[in-house]
């Protein structure tokens, strides 16, 4: 007896449209990235309403943690030999004595200062990796006068001078005000009264006054 | 499995006699490494992505002076008095502080917004129509409105536990009621003491 023939069906399926799409999301990512830059603390910034754009060169940020350490940083790809002619006028003016390699090394390796200048040349001494476990302690600030911070500040203002510069606080959200009291008069010492909190971006609480303000621009736009 | 199909086969042309056959060799790829690579790799982005990039907020800071003469002096009826402290807690009062205390009143942080709005409206509902005022908001391009709440003067002082979320968040609320006149002004001992005091009756 010839035993019931089940027609083999094939169990294949066209993924080809399946990697079409999975394809073109990858392209988006791709496109959209872009890497976070390693950070020497974690901050938590607060939201503001704010939707001003941060810009990434020609500035100096300082940057604020939960525990008030503070730590200095200069923003500038476009020329980073401006970070070696900070650091090598820091070390006449304030006799760092460090080496030529060691300056060199600030430029390249360092992206936020957070040392004071008396342990400066110990951390530039260490290797690529204990410089990134090393617990930092942050830029003296606790002065009226604003500290060392000041000295960084200064320096870095006159070898951009000619740039406009913006200056940046990020701070942490559970930082206390004297701490961000302090990196204010550390710049306000260096005749700059004009600054950028970084903040990430919120809406607009409907019904406020701004919310009725832009409302009533957008309609006479119209 | 995965596979671009081909859909091989007898295309139906009828070959002479002496034609050899060639011989058909599947043109199937086995697609699967190459899905499993871009899963891989779109994982890897989505995860390293930031897809919110920070914004900035504006800040100016007056110039520290120690004349009495070249400070503004804000006008008593128009001025609204805001105290930072712990534990999202604020303090406000109007105009000046009284000397036994009595308007200085406790609030929580959240509810600032309505003091502000609040002070604000009475400041505007006192408003006596400014045309001058009026006409050069509108030829610098600003809203006329403005001219409305002249006299209205926010000092914000946190004081040495206040958090710097609630400074920029109070910064930021001057922002969303369009306060024009606003200062971020040291703590004075007085006031302090005022805070100490009313923390611990309060039992915090």
């Amino acid at each position: 007896m010839p035993s019931v023939k089940i027609p083999k069906k094939s169990t294949d399926v066209d993924m080809t449209p399946f990697v079409d799409v999975a394809f073109l999301i990858l392209t988006f990512f791709i496109m959209a990235t872009k890497f976070k830059p390693p950070e020497v603390a974690e901050i938590t910034i607060p939201n503001s309403v704010s939707t001003k754009l941060l810009p990434d060169n020609d500035a100096v940020m300082v940057s604020l943690d939960s525990t008030g350490r503070v730590f200095f940083e200069m923003l500038v790809q476009a020329d980073p030999q401006l970070k070696y002619k900070v650091i090598s006028n820091l070390n006449t003016t304030r006799n760092l004595n460090l080496t030529e390699a060691e300056m060199q090394r600030f430029m390249k390796k360092v992206p936020a200062v957070g040392v004071p200048f008396s342990g400066l040349k110990q951390y530039l001494s260490l290797s690529d990796d204990e410089m990134k476990r090393v617990k930092l302690e942050g830029i003296p600030t606790n002065d009226s006068l604003g500290g060392e911070l000041y000295y960084w500040v200064r320096d870095a203002v006159s070898v951009m001078a000619g740039k406009k510069i913006n200056y940046l606080i990020k701070g942490d959200n559970n930082a206390k005000y004297p701490a961000f009291k302090n990196v204010l008069a550390a710049f306000k010492k260096n005749d700059i009264y004009k600054f950028n909190l970084v903040t990430s971006p919120e809406g607009v609480p409907s019904g406020s006054d701004l919310d009725l303000f832009q409302k009533k621009q957008s309609t006479v736009k119209k | 499995m995965a596979s671009i199909d081909t859909g091989g086969g007898d295309s139906g042309h009828k070959k002479g006699p002496g034609v050899k056959k060639a011989k058909k060799m599947s043109t199937r790829i086995d697609m699967t490494p190459m899905v499993d690579l871009g899963f891989l790799l779109i994982t890897f982005f989505i995860f390293t992505t930031t897809l919110s990039s920070p914004a900035t907020m504006d800040l100016y800071m007056p110039k520290d002076t120690d004349k009495d003469e070249e400070q503004n002096k804000a006008k008593q009826s128009g001025a609204l008095t805001i105290l930072l402290a712990k534990n999202n807690t604020a303090y406000y009062y109007e105009g000046e502080l009284a000397p036994d205390g009595s308007n200085f009143k406790s609030v929580k942080f959240s509810e600032l917004r309505k003091v502000i709005m609040d002070k604000k409206k009475e400041v505007m509902s006192r408003y006596v129509k400014d045309a001058a005022c009026e006409q050069e908001k509108i030829q610098k391009g600003k809203d006329p409105d403005d001219c409305k709440q002249e006299d209205l003067v926010v000092v914000i002082k946190p004081d040495k536990e206040a958090t710097y979320k609630n400074t920029v968040d109070i910064l930021d609320e001057m922002t969303i009621n369009k306060v024009n006149r606003f200062a971020l002004v040291d703590i004075s001992p007085v006031e302090e003491d005022l805070i100490a005091a009313t923390e611990q009756s309060g039992g915090q």
